[in-house]
């Protein structure tokens, strides 16, 4: 197994490294992208035969050391895999997803000059995710995290001559550092109370029970249970990667990013790290209730305000970007209530409707000659019919759906949150509650714009209107059958069913999924029953509300943002968190550096002490000089004043 | 054990190279170039058995050798080795080359004295990290600001002279204090052995005074806010294999002064003075950070950044006795020791790639100013592979050598106490901030002006350089085991060495 773990995780690496030098040397180009792919369909085929060792073949879990990376005053710093089920499943999903991206790549890309280039950063990301998500110890978690931070900085930034980008990469980057901060220290507060950054070796301490009692004096004289303050820790992390609020503010502005990237980073994989980081941690979530009633309550508020965010935008990336932020809040709320399965269910449902979504909204993108405004667009549904039909299918899974993938894990995180007694549990459950309504509006806001109602493109663009190539529409296709059925098959074993086994830890105490299994009696029966929940109707209300104001009278919306002016200006502004970090981080930083160069450097320092004790000398030098000035007088007066005084002295 | 004395050729063999290029500058059949990169090989060659035979499992010191040479005062010539030295030595050979590469076409007036200076000035700083005693280390240890006063003064920048000079004296005042702490030390000792000094009891009293003149010297040398200052005009004047050798090697032996002359000789007052020290660590990381910033210039930004990531490892080495004070154990001192350690050779790596990048822009544009670049991946892509690679190594990407040693020192930390490790980490930050933001000006974005188009990119000489530093950066990144495993055996003693109080 260890082998097959080495060929999954270099596979990829492998790949970007020929691309990479296709991209210097400036040829190549069908190499890079077929080293890129095989790499990539290379590491999906070997995570299923992981997947297959661990549901057939009896393997438990498998710990294997990679190499040692340095052994300091006794502390291990080990590479290594902690192959079990969450991680092999999370190892298919992360290949598949990849895979089908960089096919559509190949038609996506074809035109760009970067293409060989962008292969190997998506076949670089790919290494580094699957590095992160497959590691037994929290330094190549790390490694893994900044990776994909750095690949997704370098993504976004991709094309470079754009300002737009380039300041929304940096931007990405410095985010995720502070959320890094977090959990940097959180690592640290783990050595420092278990003394290894072995998962293994830190689950096992913390499950003997010793740990829970130990506290940490932060402030004088305030003691802190040492879990939490590691749990919140790592979470900040998590709020970086998975843009949680209030370190959500990278996301929207990534989509500068080509499509594909977004499809695959932004969506599917990286910000859903976070969330996977939670539930792999779940055995040390599980012994502070304080840290999960912040994860509960972080998550269930991005979940409500960012979904209501996704209804004001224009842009069809943005509508797409507010809505991953939203279901992110989705997953993290699930975390919090103790739903990990739940949360991770929903990633994987995500994973495949939000690519779907990101890569349908990029061939409407490339058929309209980079037009990503959906006031633009309209009755798409002539001209591109299996974008028009995947979308739905995308759509329909994200707002939840009877029957659709996304319904079973969305129906059960709310369910899982309104049994939890955490603190906040309640506000969380309305924010989720009223976030479906909110999802219902965007989405189909969305599809009425884009593929409804009539058409409001130029004439020249509508004579050019096609389907865009197979290469495109395979991975479509590929990504509705998950969208659609995969919870057909597979919900009853994640959800109810311990596929997790040990991988995930669930105290009995809080475990609400087996009491909504109470209800839950098959896949069908789960579907049929929806129409008696209040949630489906909140649902149907969302869809009507888009029907009605977009496409039955459409001059609605522009009488209500009239009414609501100053709500409508919050909702554009993004409740204001880009201004206030451009005035007090950026721009703050910037004078802060201004003030303690010229004033602390150069004024204080170099000013008055160095060359002040230069010129100082220089004045003294000058006194000195006075007094040997040659006049014989001068010297006999000074010996005569000398005199005097040592008289009297004596 | 081999019986040549391997010491002393590292030390006198680049030397020898450099007073004999200096003597043939004239005639035509010597080239200097090659005559320089000839020795600096030679050099590397003599490096092989040091590595081959060194023994890591030794806690004393190795290819030692004793010659008496003032009897009188009982002074020797005394060389000898141990895990902290031979990496250093390494690193000095390593960057020598890089120097002489760094010049080979951009020196063009008097490269016979250029070579010669840089090779005398690397046998001198092998001197300084092999003496065993300590006049022969105060010898090494101010002669080698000669060839860099030179370096900078003949071949530097336009207002070289005040450089020069802010750089001469703080060096030299500082170094003054420091003689006369040993020659204090040798009255006492009745000889100038380092490890008799190290072993010798010392009154708190003393220890305070002679600790207060090694910070002096050591300070200007790493060098700690505020006096910090000469740093970065010594090197926006001084010319790129210059500057390679001031941030790789000529501050990291501010750093070794701390572990081989402060903390073993006076350490109840290093006890007593580590508050303040890591006050100033942690102003060097914050406030120097912010200051990096706003720089304009892409030297001096550098040169700011350096004084902030050498802030990690005077907080690395002194945090041990907040350890001490927290009554955690010895093995989170040793984390710290061992990480300020790795990143003394990181930055030495780190600074000496990205002196090298804005040396191969100046070569072609004459500008320095980061305001002058923009959209050089366009005609440089070779580079701005390279030169992203550094900048993010720089701000301790994992995978990269820039993160081992914050993460350790920033681990170890922590350990004492939480917020140190969090105002420390701050540099996560501040320190991405502008790195990237020096990429997006000078590599991405639109060119400022037409000059860029005409940009050429890197040639094959350049190449290897860069492509060494790249290679060394992620080695130690990746495989930090290598040099950990060295020094353990040191870190031991020292660490040893700390705890013990030499009070009565």
């Amino acid at each position: 197994m260890q082998t097959v773990c080495i060929g999954i995780i270099l596979a990829p690496l492998l790949g970007a490294g020929i691309a990479g030098l296709c991209a210097l040397l400036e040829q190549g180009k069908k190499i890079a992208a077929l080293s890129a792919i095989g790499g990539v369909a290379l590491s999906f085929f070997l995570s299923l035969i992981l997947l297959k060792n661990l549901l057939w073949d009896g393997v438990e879990l498998h710990e294997g050391e990679l190499y040692t990376w340095g052994i300091v005053g006794g502390i291990q710093f080990q590479f290594g895999f902690l192959i079990d089920r969450l991680s092999a499943a999370m190892m298919v999903v992360v290949s598949f997803v990849s895979w089908m991206v960089h096919v559509y790549t190949l038609g996506y890309m074809k035109e760009d000059p970067g293409y060989s280039r962008f292969f190997s950063y998506t076949a670089l990301f790919t290494f580094f995710m699957l590095l992160l998500v497959s590691a037994n110890n929290f330094l190549q978690l790390f490694l893994g995290w900044e990776g994909v931070g750095l690949v997704s900085y370098l993504l976004i930034g991709f094309w470079y001559h754009r300002e737009s980008a380039n300041v929304a990469s940096m931007k990405a980057f410095l985010v995720n550092r502070v959320g890094d901060l977090g959990f940097l220290l959180g690592i640290g507060v783990i050595l420092l109370v278990f003394g290894t950054l072995n998962y293994q070796e830190i689950f096992e301490q913390a499950t003997r029970g010793d740990i829970a009692g130990q506290a940490l004096q932060l402030f004088q004289g305030h003691h802190w249970q040492a879990i939490t303050v590691i749990c919140i820790l790592l979470f900040i992390g998590a709020m970086g990667k998975s843009a949680q609020i209030p370190l959500h503010v990278w996301l929207p502005d990534s989509m500068e990013g080509p499509t594909p990237i977004s499809a695959l980073i932004h969506a599917a994989t990286m910000v859903t790290a976070g969330v996977f980081m939670v539930a792999r941690m779940s055995p040390l979530y599980e012994l502070s209730p304080v840290a999960s009633s912040v994860v509960l309550v972080v998550g269930a508020t991005t979940a409500l305000f960012m979904g209501i965010l996704g209804v004001v935008q224009q842009d069809i990336k943005r509508i797409i970007a507010y809505s991953t932020l939203s279901q992110l809040g989705y997953m993290m709320a699930s975390q919090g209530a103790s739903a990990y399965a739940a949360g991770i269910f929903h990633l994987f449902t995500h994973a495949f409707f939000k690519a779907l979504l990101f890569l349908g909204a990029g061939s409407v993108i490339i058929a309209l000659h980079h037009e990503q405004n959906i006031w633009k667009m309209g009755n798409l549904k002539r001209y591109l019919p299996i974008t028009y039909w995947t979308m739905l299918v995308g759509g329909l899974a994200l707002i939840g759906f009877p029957g659709f993938s996304g319904f079973y894990s969305k129906e059960i995180i709310i369910d899982a949150v309104r049994l939890s007694s955490l603190p906040g549990a309640s506000y969380a459950y309305w924010a989720l509650f009223i976030g479906v309504f909110f999802t219902a509006l965007y989405t189909f806001r969305l599809i009425f714009v884009v593929f409804h109602t009539h058409e409001r493109m130029d004439a020249s663009v509508r004579a050019h209107l096609t389907e865009p190539g197979a290469s495109v529409w395979i991975p479509l296709i590929m990504l509705a059958i998950p969208s659609l059925c995969i919870a057909w098959f597979v919900g009853d074993a994640l959800l109810f069913d311990g596929y997790f086994k040990n991988s995930i830890v669930v105290d009995p105490l809080h475990d609400a999924l087996p009491r909504i299994a109470h209800h839950y009696h098959s896949v069908m029966h789960f579907a049929l029953q929806a129409p008696m929940t209040p949630l489906f109707w909140v649902m149907t209300l969302g869809i009507f509300t888009a029907w009605f104001c977009y496409v039955k009278r459409p001059e609605i919306p522009g009488l209500i943002i009239r009414r609501v002016e100053g709500l409508h200006r919050v909702l554009l502004s993004k409740y204001g968190f880009d201004a206030f970090n451009q005035i007090v981080f950026a721009a703050g930083g910037r004078r802060l550096g201004h003030v303690l160069w010229q004033g602390g450097d150069q004024k204080i320092i170099d000013g008055f002490f160095v060359n002040g004790s230069a010129k100082s000398i220089q004045i003294l030098s000058g006194v000195v000089r006075q007094l040997q000035s040659g006049f014989l007088y001068h010297y006999a007066l000074a010996m005569l004043v000398g005199l005097l005084v040592f008289l009297l002295w004596m | 054990m081999i019986e040549w004395p391997l010491l002393s050729l590292l030390i006198w063999l680049p030397i020898t190279g450099g007073i004999f290029i200096l003597f043939f500058s004239k005639s035509e059949w010597i080239n200097p170039r090659w005559f320089a990169l000839f020795t600096v090989a030679a050099t590397w060659a003599l490096c092989v058995p040091l590595i081959l035979f060194f023994d890591r499992d030794a806690s004393n010191m190795q290819f030692t050798e004793t010659v008496s040479w003032i009897p009188t005062f009982n002074i020797h010539y005394a060389l000898g080795v141990d895990g902290f030295s031979v990496p250093l030595i390494l690193l000095t050979a390593f960057c020598t080359l890089l120097a002489v590469l760094a010049g080979w076409k951009s020196i063009q007036k008097h490269v016979a004295q250029y070579m010669a200076a840089f090779l005398i000035m690397m046998g001198l700083m092998h001197g300084v990290f092999a003496a065993r005693d300590a006049i022969l280390f105060y010898m090494f240890w101010e002669s080698m600001l000669v060839p860099m006063f030179l370096i900078i003064g003949i071949w530097g920048g336009d207002n070289r002279v005040y450089a020069t000079i802010k750089f001469f004296l703080y060096t030299f005042l500082g170094s003054i204090l420091m003689l006369v702490a040993l020659i204090y030390l040798g009255i006492q000792a009745g000889g100038f052995s380092i490890e008799d000094f190290q072993k010798m009891p010392l009154g708190l009293t003393a220890q305070l005074f002679i600790f207060i003149a090694f910070f002096m010297a050591f300070a200007v040398k790493v060098p700690m806010w505020p006096v910090h200052t000469w740093l970065p005009d010594a090197h926006v004047e001084a010319p790129t294999g210059g500057s390679v050798i001031l941030a790789a090697i000529m501050l990291k032996m501010g750093a070794y002064g701390f572990l081989r002359l402060s903390l073993p000789i006076a350490p109840d007052a290093s006890l007593l003075l580590n508050k303040w020290i890591i006050a100033l660590s942690l102003i060097a990381i914050v406030y120097i950070g912010f200051v990096s910033l706003v720089q304009r210039d892409m030297k001096k930004l550098i040169a700011y950044s350096s004084i902030a990531h050498m802030g990690f490892v005077t907080l690395g080495l002194f945090v041990g006795y907040l350890l001490i004070a927290e009554q955690r154990s010895v093995e989170s001192m040793q984390l710290g020791i061992e990480g300020a350690f790795v990143q003394v050779i990181s930055h030495g790596f780190i600074s000496a790639a990205l002196f090298l990048c804005v040396g191969v822009l100046y070569d072609r544009m004459h500008s320095r100013l980061i305001g002058d670049y923009g959209a050089v991946v366009d005609r440089m892509p070779i580079f701005a592979v390279f030169f992203v690679l550094f900048a993010l190594a720089n701000s301790g990407l994992p995978g990269t050598s820039g993160f081992v040693g914050e993460f350790m020192v920033i681990l170890s930390t922590l350990q004492a106490n939480f917020w140190i490790a969090a105002l420390a980490a701050i540099t996560l930050i501040v320190g991405a901030a502008y790195n990237l933001w020096l990429v997006k000006r000078v590599i991405f974005g639109q060119a400022s002006h037409g000059g860029i188009s005409s940009l050429e990119d890197i040639d094959f000489r350049e190449c290897v350089m860069l492509l060494l530093l790249a290679g060394a950066v992620l080695f130690v990144g990746l495989y930090p085991a290598a040099l950990l495993n060295l020094m353990h055996t040191s870190v031991d003693s020292l660490l040893q060495q700390m705890m013990q109080s030499k009070i009565g």
